[in-house]
């Protein structure tokens, strides 16, 4: 009996802290994995100025993407691209009019070896054994990776080394464990970062626009708006461009 | 099936490769070990057990990282890869054989020292009083009485490999016919939104878990029944 009735108790105690209004709000934003340390840095201002707390989790925008059309419980989304979010609004998921690009990508060419790489010609070259990208029918970093190397007329040359991360982050995981020598990267990943690196010319590659959505689960939360306005603020976009993405009005 | 894209079986045939692969190795490494692990005295035996048994605890995702680092050029990997001129074990079908026999070895030597122990002493006394060698006694008697659980870990140790995914989505790299595996495949595909082609692969895999499982329901009904 005595145990039931703890049971009972924690459950009931559960409840009451779950249903209980908060003080301030809380939403849940899902972010696409290259925006990870901007976005935990913004989080954090976004605490600071509004009080609300944005709860991030990072993965990859096409994962994020059936998630929500799963009826996923977040209320922000954070793409990778500008393709998701604007599907997301036609799925009647996204709030219409909501979609704005908080960030614009930019595509690296990384070795952690200080010298490996020195411009296009690491890449024609090659002496290099595994190049490792993001998956690019689900990532637009890896897209902007095989863009790439088609401009420069290597990809036939090219494919047999590359190895595919799931992620833009798993790309960069297999090149800092080093089972990687080189791969492309968000410039965003490797700010502070040693090692060697080629910031690849915007004219090889669609530029990679990152798309912000408000969910429709998010409408009318408090703390969802707040985070999208902050995105728009001076100061988060002085965080955006502080970690290697571009900007646009 | 019109319209699918022609590459969609390259990933099975990988993966049955894999699985037969493992199996093997884990057979040929695991029965020696299982032996030991039934026949010795050995105060520390346990500890082995638990070593091998970890993989039933750990997430993927700690095994999948530790091999990561190993497979490289920072860890054993790297030298051994160095061997035929790579750089590292990590994205090759070798560097899978690894993660999967690491990973499906509980499975493979838990049934057969169960099925060593559940003989006993008296089969290989009786033998040896017969003048059986030790190591005919092995193949003769303790072999053939342990067939069960060799068909239960192998049935197991193919069927487990097959389901694995953590491990190999943090080490293979995804590459089309050398670690692109079924599961990461279906990843894959569920990831850029080929629905069609997820659930073709992905309800294969769930006709196949469904019949193993009832295959090894029945062999373990028949096996009772005859008494071996």
């Amino acid at each position: 009996m005595k145990l039931l009735r703890t049971f009972t108790a924690v459950i009931g105690l559960a409840a009451g802290l779950a249903s209980a209004p908060a003080l301030a709000a809380e939403t849940n934003v899902a972010v696409a994995a290259n925006f990870t340390e901007a976005a935990k840095e913004i989080a954090t201002a976004f605490k600071d100025r509004t009080g609300h707390t944005a709860v991030l989790s990072f993965g990859s925008t096409g994962q994020f993407y059936n998630q929500i059309r799963q009826d996923a419980p977040f209320q922000v989304f954070l793409a990778a691209d500008d393709d998701r979010p604007t599907q997301v609004v036609k799925d009647e998921l996204g709030v219409d009019g909501s979609v704005f690009t908080y960030a614009v990508g930019k595509l690296v060419l990384w070795s952690k070896d200080v010298g490996a790489v020195k411009g296009e010609d690491t890449l024609k070259v090659g002496t290099f054994q595994k190049i490792s990208i993001a998956n690019p029918t689900a990532a637009p970093y890896g897209a902007a990776a095989v863009e790439t190397m088609k401009a420069l007329g290597l990809y036939e040359m090219l494919a047999p080394k590359i190895v595919q991360g799931n992620s833009i982050a798993q790309a960069f995981q297999f090149i800092e464990t080093g089972n990687a020598e080189v791969g492309f990267v968000a410039l965003s990943q490797i700010v502070g970062k040693a090692g060697s690196s080629w910031n690849v010319p915007q004219d090889l590659y669609e530029p990679i626009r990152q798309d912000a959505v408000l969910l429709k689960k998010g409408a009318g939360n408090e703390a969802a708006t707040a985070f999208m306005d902050f995105l728009k603020s001076a100061e988060a976009r002085a965080v955006i461009e502080k970690y290697g993405y571009a900007v646009v009005d | 099936m019109l319209g699918l894209p022609p590459d969609i079986w390259q990933p099975v045939r990988l993966t049955v490769e894999l699985a037969a692969i493992t199996t093997l190795v884990l057979l040929v490494l695991g029965t020696p070990l299982a032996w030991w692990l039934a026949r010795s005295r050995a105060w520390w035996k346990e500890a082995v057990a638990a070593v091998v048994a970890m993989p039933l605890v750990l997430p993927p995702t700690v095994l999948g990282f530790y091999l990561l680092v190993a497979l490289g050029p920072n860890g054993v990997g790297g030298p051994i890869a160095g061997l035929w001129g790579a750089r590292t074990l990590a994205f090759t079908f070798e560097g899978l054989v690894i993660g999967s026999v690491l990973y499906s070895m509980p499975f493979v030597v838990q049934p057969v020292r169960n099925a060593f122990e559940a003989m006993g002493d008296r089969p290989l006394e009786v033998a040896a009083t017969l003048r059986a060698s030790p190591l005919r006694a092995f193949w003769t008697v303790a072999v053939p009485m342990a067939l069960p659980g060799f068909l239960t870990a192998a049935v197991l140790g193919f069927a487990h490999t097959v389901g694995e995914f953590g491990v190999v989505l943090m080490i293979g790299g995804s590459i089309p016919g050398e670690t692109k595996v079924l599961s990461v495949a279906i990843y894959d595909y569920v990831e850029t939104a080929q629905w069609r082609e997820a659930n073709i692969l992905a309800g294969g895999m769930v006709v196949f878990a469904l019949t193993v499982v009832l295959a090894m329901t029945l062999l373990g009904k028949r096996m009772a029944r005859v008494g071996v």
